[in-house]
C-alpha cells in the first residue's frame, strides 16, 4: 500500500496516484456487490455480522484514502474519531437498552 | 504592515500546531455531524420493528434500486477525489470533467431518492403514518438535504473552475468540499446497511 501511496507531509497535497484511487473505487464497488449478495443469500446468523464488517471496510477505505486521513496529520484523525466513537457508543447503547434489556421499553414509557 | 498584508492574503491559515485552520475546523464539523446522524440513526434503530401499522420496510424497500443509487454515490466519491487530483495538478479540463461527474452523480442519487419518497407516499407510507415512516423519512431526508447542499457546493466550484478561479493554490477549497462529499458518502454506507439490508 505504501509503495503506491506517496506519503503526505503535514496536511498538504496529493496523496496517492490516480490508479490507486481507481483501485479503491473498484474495491468499494466489489464490497457493495458482496453486501447485496449476502442480503439475497440469507446467510442466517452470520448475515448481520458479515454486513457490518463489509460496511465497516467500505467506511475505512473512504475515510482513510478518499478523505486522506491515512496520510494526513493524526490530529484530524483524533478530531474525527472522537465524534465517531461518541456516536457509535450512543447508537449501540440505545439499541442495547431498547432491544436487549428486558422491560426497558415499558420503564422508559412509564417515566415519560 | 507588509507582513500583515501578506498574512491577510494568505489562503493557507495555519494554526500554532502547523495545521491548516480550515481543515481543523472542518474535521471538527464532520466529527459533530457524526453525532447528528448518530441521533437520527439511533431513533430509527430504537423504533425498528415497532410500527403498529403498515406499510412495513419489507413492503416498500426496493433493494435493487437502492443498490444502484448507492453505487452511484460511491462512484461520485471516486470522481470527487479525481477532481481534487486534477485541481492539484493544475489540469483544468480534468478537474472540470470530474467535478461535472460529481454533480451529475449527486443529482442522479437525489433523483432516485425523490422517486423512492414519492413511491413510498403512493404506497401509503408518510411521515405521520407510523413510527417507521417518521424515523425513515427524517433520517434519509436529512441525508438527502446534505447531498443537495453538496451538489450546490460542487456547482459553485464548477463555475469557479470555468472562470479560471481554481488554480492549484486553491486546491484546499476543493479538498474541503471533497471532505464534505465523502462524509455524505460514508453516512450513506452506514444507512444502506443498517436501514435497508439488515432485516
Amino acid at each position: 500500500m505504501s509503495t503506491q501511496a506517496e506519503h503526505g507531509h503535514g496536511d498538504h497535497g496529493s496523496h496517492a496516484s490516480v490508479k490507486f484511487y481507481w483501485m479503491i473505487g473498484g474495491i468499494l464497488a466489489a464490497l457493495t456487490a458482496l453486501e447485496v449478495a449476502a442480503y439475497y443469500m440469507e446467510l442466517g446468523a452470520i448475515e448481520v455480522p458479515l454486513l457490518l464488517i463489509l460496511s465497516a471496510a467500505k467506511f475505512v477505505l473512504v475515510v482513510g484514502f478518499f478523505m486522506h486521513l491515512k496520510f494526513d496529520s493524526r490530529v484530524f484523525t483524533g478530531v474525527f474519531v472522537a465524534g465517531l466513537v461518541l456516536a457509535v457508543f450512543m447508537v449501540s447503547a440505545l439499541i442495547l437498552l431498547y432491544h436487549w434489556v428486558p422491560g426497558f421499553t415499558s420503564v422508559a414509557a412509564g417515566s415519560a | 504592515m507588509a507582513e500583515a498584508a501578506a498574512v491577510a492574503h494568505d489562503d493557507h491559515h495555519y494554526t500554532s500546531t502547523g495545521l491548516n485552520s480550515w481543515k481543523v475546523g472542518f474535521w471538527t464539523f464532520i466529527g459533530s455531524e457524526c453525532l447528528f446522524f448518530g441521533t437520527l440513526l439511533s431513533t430509527y434503530m430504537v423504533y425498528k420493528g415497532a410500527a403498529l401499522q403498515g406499510p412495513y420496510p419489507g413492503d416498500v424497500f426496493d433493494i435493487p434500486l437502492t443498490t444502484i443509487s448507492t453505487f452511484v454515490l460511491l462512484m461520485s466519491s471516486l470522481a470527487m477525489v479525481l477532481a481534487l487530483d486534477g485541481v492539484q495538478r493544475g489540469n483544468k479540463r480534468l478537474a472540470l470533467f470530474w467535478l461535472g461527474v460529481v454533480i451529475v452523480f449527486g443529482s442522479i442519487f437525489l433523483g432516485f431518492q425523490y422517486y423512492e419518497f414519492t413511491h413510498f407516499v403512493h404506497e401509503g407510507l408518510t411521515l405521520q403514518q407510523s413510527v417507521f415512516g417518521s424515523t425513515f423519512f427524517v433520517l434519509t431526508g436529512f441525508h438527502g438535504a446534505h447531498v443537495t447542499v453538496g451538489v450546490i457546493w460542487m456547482i459553485s466550484l464548477f463555475v469557479m473552475g470555468l472562470r479560471d478561479k481554481l488554480p492549484p493554490e486553491k486546491a484546499l477549497s476543493v479538498e474541503i468540499a471533497g471532505l464534505y462529499w465523502h462524509f455524505v458518502d460514508i453516512v450513506w454506507i452506514v444507512i444502506f446497511v443498517l436501514v435497508y439490508l439488515i432485516p
